[in-house]
């Protein structure tokens, strides 16, 4: 059957991960609302209600600490591979998902980046089939590297043709 | 390329549009109405309908007249609107199915509509009206043309021989539709929640508020579905799969080869005893989704075998393993999987079996999900998105078993195309 020969055909995948610029934009961001929060809830309870309910900034302070591993954990969990004949995308820490699409199948590759994105020099590569369902984004890529995937892609994709 | 026009008692096809405004508002508010009719004179009236009449009617004109359409060597193309222009250039090769309908009204006058299915076309997109020959013989040269004919020759190769291949009399599916939970749902809900409601509320209007959609939707699935799949015909011709339905409306079906999705064949609960299913199936673009209403199994399962060529309906299918109890207690009984050569089968259902399948050649991608509950038991679900929107999952699989599924459906996918028969099914053949 065909996954059989699929193992003899194709090596082991080469998973490559994501830049750390997503990360980096992630836990910025994390930080950016959460640490205004922890004092805008900790020095006016202190200051005039008591010392005593300062202890309420604790709780946007722990979601802090692990909103920040989290963010490392579902940073880490995000791979793709590119194969001979399809593109594996894996992700996800406790909802873990994997993704195959045959290159053939592809309609369209479309490149994005937002504004804070853009800052970060990141940018995300989507992927769509004749399927909506078909779920398959790589976000946090270099720009550069997100291009030489669009490119590849495509270029697989026209070799491969396959369509409906 | 010559454009050509629609029928022209096409400018009457919203004749009933201002009257179904009238009569709405009327509906809406009686007493209103009357009052409003006893100031009218017979005066105004006759103004009114001398300026809503000849505007209607040049409206309905004017449309008809800017509408054009023209059969090219490889599209279809359609230019309209007297404000707005639209044009459509609709590729042939792309096409996913023609319809050719008639309502009732329409089979008075002796026209029909027809529409090319292909991926993003809506109802804007349908020819209404054509005169039925002209129906038949546009829809004749558009399969010729799709199928890969040499343009000089498509107008001439006329409507290919079809041969029947089922035919569903009246009487099963009478049955079948007393057999069906829906539709004694329904009748219940409609004869049971009005009296409820008068008890509850002793309101005239909240009654009738409440009954008529209870008793339209009771309507629908019990006569209204008799009356649409009155008659129904399946048969199978080199342009592909012919499905003629309709007691009041007919509607002309044809799918050409290869552009099947998915097949479900469902099994309700009390057609189990007489072996009797329902097989519906996906084509991309289209809004049909019956293929036989109710036959016996081995005739439903020889129709797929046409369908879909060389694939034969699995019949044993692999549970889940049985700790797939703790993710789904009692339902993870009805799940089931099984891919063979040609197709990926999953049923799911405990009463209601639904069977689907989907031809390794229309895979489009393949998921792997796992959510920790399933995790903890080593259990997963593989997705296999169609390209009819479609996603057909294998529920609670072992996971190890799923991730082989995962690589091996890819796999199988890509040689699965190889063998696929050309989008042009006439070419090279």
């Amino acid at each position: 059957m065909g996954t059989t020969r699929s193992t003899e055909s194709e090596p082991e995948p080469v998973w490559t991960g994501l830049p750390p610029g997503l990360l980096r934009m992630r836990r910025l961001l994390l930080v950016v609302w959460l640490v205004p929060l922890t004092l805008g809830t900790g020095l006016p309870l202190g200051l005039l209600v008591g010392p005593g309910w300062a202890a309420f900034a604790l709780l946007p302070l722990a979601l802090l600490l692990w909103g920040w591993a989290m963010l490392g954990r579902n940073w880490r969990s995000w791979r793709y591979a590119e194969r001979a004949d399809d593109l594996l995308i894996s992700r996800g820490v406790l909802w873990r998902e994997e993704t195959v699409v045959p290159y053939g199948r592809m309609q369209l590759v479309e490149v994005t980046s937002g504004p804070v994105e853009r800052h970060f020099g990141l940018a995300s590569v989507q992927l769509h089939t004749a399927a909506a369902a078909t779920d398959a984004r790589i976000p946090g890529l270099d720009p550069a590297e997100a291009e030489r995937l669009r490119d590849r892609l495509t270029e697989l994709g026209e070799a491969r043709s396959a369509g409906l | 390329m010559t454009e050509r026009r629609l029928h022209p008692v096409t400018p009457l096809r919203r004749a009933w549009a201002p009257i179904a405004v009238i009569a709405g508002w009327a509906f809406h508010d009686p007493d209103q109405t009357q009052r409003q009719l006893t100031r009218l004179t017979t005066s105004t009236l006759l103004i009114a309908i001398a300026i809503v009449i000849p505007a209607a009617a040049l409206y309905g004109f004017l449309t008809w007249w800017f509408t054009h359409f023209a059969v090219t060597d490889t599209e279809l193309r359609i230019r309209t609107g007297l404000l707005f222009r639209r044009s459509a250039h609709i590729r042939l090769d792309r096409l996913q199915a023609v319809d050719v309908t008639q309502p009732l009204l329409a089979r008075v006058a002796g026209v029909s509509k027809l529409k090319l299915d292909v991926i993003g076309t809506d109802k804007k997109d349908e020819l209404a009206f054509l005169g039925e020959d002209e129906a038949r013989v546009l829809r004749a040269e558009l399969l010729a043309r799709a199928a890969g004919f040499a343009p000089e020759t498509a107008h001439e190769v006329g409507e290919a021989p079809a041969q029947q291949l089922l035919h569903v009399p009246a009487r099963v599916l009478a049955v079948s539709l007393v057999l069906t939970g829906a539709t004694w749902g329904s009748l219940v809900g409609a004869l049971v929640v009005p009296p409820v409601v008068w008890w509850a509320s002793e309101s005239v209007w909240t009654v009738l508020a409440v009954a008529l959609p209870l008793l339209g939707a009771a309507g629908a699935s019990s006569v209204g579905r008799f009356v649409g799949e009155y008659d129904w015909t399946v048969g199978d011709s080199p342009d592909g799969l012919r499905i003629d339905h309709g007691l009041l409306d007919r509607t002309h079906e044809t799918v050409p080869p290869g552009r099947v999705q998915t097949v479900r064949i469902v099994e309700p609960l009390l057609w189990r005893r007489r072996d009797w299913v329902r097989v519906e199936l996906d084509v991309a673009g289209s809004s049909n989704s019956v293929l036989v209403p109710v036959a016996p199994r081995e005739v439903a399962e020889s129709v797929i075998a046409r369908v879909l060529p060389g694939v034969t309906v699995p019949g044993a299918l692999s549970r889940p393993p049985s700790r797939a109890r703790w993710c789904m207690p009692l339902w993870w009984r009805g799940y089931g999987l099984a891919v063979t050569d040609t197709v990926f089968a999953s049923r799911h259902g405990l009463l209601r079996r639904s069977l689907a399948l989907v031809p390794h050649a229309k895979v489009q991608s393949v998921r792997m999900a796992q959510g920790p509950w399933a995790r903890l038991h080593g259990l997963a679900h593989v997705h296999i998105d169609t390209g009819a929107n479609k996603t057909v999952t294998a529920r609670l699989r072992d996971a190890s078993e799923a991730a082989e599924l995962l690589y091996g459906q890819a796999d199988r996918s890509r040689t699965g195309r190889r063998e696929a028969r050309p989008d042009r099914w006439m070419a090279g053949a």
